[in-house]
């Protein structure tokens, strides 16, 4: 009976999951339209991990998403996690702070993309009238390919209240005799935080910055929408070329189904390493409570 | 007053004056976080009332003046297809994509969450790991898939994978299962309940809150969603309005006004069910840990 009211499940998996990846990876062998299939070996990652731009344009994707993912995963993190410290003072109206800041998280990444493009407008946008204000000649943002990723980066930091939830819940999980064990053996407020919050918030963090790192590899909408020109995306001069904006591009504007196959499984394994590698390296700095010998110092 | 006492009472007031300056400083923190948030909301609603000649005029005009309320009108009858026919769109997706989950996800996790099969904690840990498979790996398969079947163009690639459950949901609707105390499925076995009698008659009248917070997240969901509309669909007057205001945008170009008439309304309905069930939304994010 149990296979039976899963089966809806397990037939969605292999038909839409399994089915697909295995599939993907085939294709990533051949050459395909999608109407005719020619078996190319492994012609496509050669093409792939050239660096020749006129034949490739995997390296810049993967500096344009790098570049994005290193500079707005610890800004994410880090607000998020403020605000959620903040949060956890017993502050009045908590709640309703709680909400304004995960409104963003809740609207369209259409609509959010539409008010930010104005907002980054060069001459009337509010940005560069803040910087203005404090004497900064603002910069000509989504213009220029030298501060057009910026501009996704400041919006990242805007989506960090779903982070901000999962961290306050983690730190509200955590008993409060620890703290005033801590306060009577005369720890001040520093070394509460350093001994005690941050080692019980530590496996948050972990799972915060494993689907955090999924996630933003996978930055595209804000991207497309705020980026496109005509038929091309990733402008200025694919400064903003993500890397499934490229694949998208491959896929379903050049047809290229083969190539864009080699690039969706170039990806998965970029990602799976480095799930791999935060997984591996967490022994080190994710404290578990079943651990013998309590927090380390 | 002896001294002792004097000094108790001063000491007391300092640690009454600290806790109150502490708090300043958190709110004060807080409340310039959410002026950063709330700025861009402000700034949209703010131009969508302005007249022509304030919209790129520096500095800022922050409070229309007359306040143009007739933007909203031809914001959505300027474009060559009432913008209603892409609400109407989305509504639609929205709905069965909503009952698509409701009707697989409660019983697949019930299934998880109480019965015992041989595999059932392997099979769910595979389900769980379905959701760090970046969804690019699966896109183009699926793509050439949907063509063979001649799909593309339509709907059903929108709206059938929902029937079949999805990993984030069952294991939302799951973790809630397990909070409804065992001796219930007892008392209701010894009545003679069956296996369904025990999903339809106890569990699932119990489960109306995951039920109503899936609900929730799927629609809001479907009408954020963008990828897959712009992959599978093309003709203009089908699109959800996600996608439809992409295409609009470039024509549109910096008649800011009306876009932003247009964004304020895409942002809407996901707004107003966030805040009718801002409670049991923020528990669903926290139980499955998971962000939009």
């Amino acid at each position: 009976m149990g296979y039976v009211l899963i089966s809806p499940w397990v037939v969605g998996f292999l038909m839409f999951t399994l089915g697909p990846v295995l599939a993907s990876f085939g294709l990533s062998f051949f050459e395909s339209d999608m109407f005719s299939y020619e078996f190319v070996g492994l012609k496509n990652y050669g093409t792939l991990f050239s660096f020749d731009e006129t034949r490739s344009l995997f390296w810049k994707s993967l500096y344009n998403t790098t570049y994005y993912v290193f500079l707005s995963l610890p800004l994410v993190i880090g607000t998020g996690f403020l605000i959620a410290l903040l949060l956890n003072q017993n502050v009045t109206g908590r709640s309703l702070y709680r909400v304004m800041y995960y409104l963003p998280s809740v609207i369209p990444t259409i609509a959010s993309s539409i008010v930010w493009l104005y907002i980054f407008q060069p001459e009337s946008g509010l940005i560069n009238w803040f910087l203005s204000l404090v004497g900064i000649e603002g910069p000509q943002w989504l213009s220029d390919p030298k501060t057009a990723k910026l501009v996704f980066v400041i919006m990242s930091a805007w989506g960090a209240g779903g982070n901000m939830l999962v961290f306050l819940s983690g730190l509200q999980s955590i008993p409060t005799e620890l703290y005033e064990a801590a306060t009577i053996d005369g720890a001040g407020r520093w070394r509460r935080f350093r001994h005690i919050t941050l080692p019980m918030i530590s496996p948050t963090l972990f799972f915060v910055l494993v689907t955090q790192i999924i996630w933003s590899f996978q930055i595209f909408t804000n991207v497309y929408v705020m980026t496109e020109r005509g038929t091309s995306v990733g402008w200025p001069a694919n400064s903003t070329l993500m890397y499934v904006l490229y694949l998208y591009q491959v896929a379903f504007r050049q047809y290229r189904m083969g190539y864009a196959s080699a690039l969706a499984w170039v990806l998965f394994i970029i990602i799976l390493l480095l799930t791999v590698l935060i997984f591996k390296s967490s022994s080190a700095w994710v404290y578990y409570e079943t651990e013998v010998g309590g927090a380390r110092s | 007053m002896s001294a002792a006492l004097k000094a108790l009472v001063v000491s007391r007031q300092s640690k009454r004056w600290e806790e109150r300056l502490q708090a300043i400083v958190i709110h004060t923190l807080l409340l310039v976080g959410v002026a950063i948030v709330m700025i861009p909301l402000a700034w949209m609603l703010s131009t969508s009332l302005k007249p022509p000649e304030q919209v790129n005029q520096f500095p800022p005009v922050w409070i229309p003046d007359p306040p143009m309320w007739e933007n909203y009108v031809r914001a959505v009858t300027i474009f060559p297809i009432p913008l209603l026919i892409f609400v109407r769109n989305s509504l639609l997706m929205g709905l069965a994509n909503v009952v698509g989950a409701i009707i697989s996800n409660t019983v697949v996790a019930f299934s998880f969450a109480r019965l015992r099969f041989p595999g059932n904690k392997i099979i769910f840990l595979v389900m769980l790991s379905t959701m760090m498979l970046p969804q690019q790996v699966t896109m183009i398969p699926l793509f050439i898939l949907f063509i063979k079947l001649d799909w593309i163009n339509s709907y059903k690639p929108l709206i059938i994978p929902s029937f079949f459950g999805s990993a984030y949901y069952i294991f939302l609707m799951r973790q809630f299962y397990t909070t409804i105390p065992r001796e219930l499925d007892d008392a209701a076995r010894i009545d003679g309940c069956g296996i369904l009698g025990l999903f339809f008659r106890i569990l699932l009248p119990m489960a109306k809150p995951a039920i109503g917070i899936m609900a929730i997240f799927e629609f809001t969901s479907s009408w954020n969603w963008f990828l897959g509309p712009l992959i599978y669909l093309s003709k203009l007057e089908t699109l959800p309005l996600a996608v439809a205001l992409s295409y609009l945008r470039p024509q549109y170009r910096n008649m800011w006004p009306e876009l932003m008439v247009v964004s304020f309304i895409a942002m809407l309905p996901p707004l107003i069910l966030f805040f009718i069930a801002q409670k049991s939304y923020i528990q669903g994010i926290v139980i499955t840990g998971v962000k939009g």
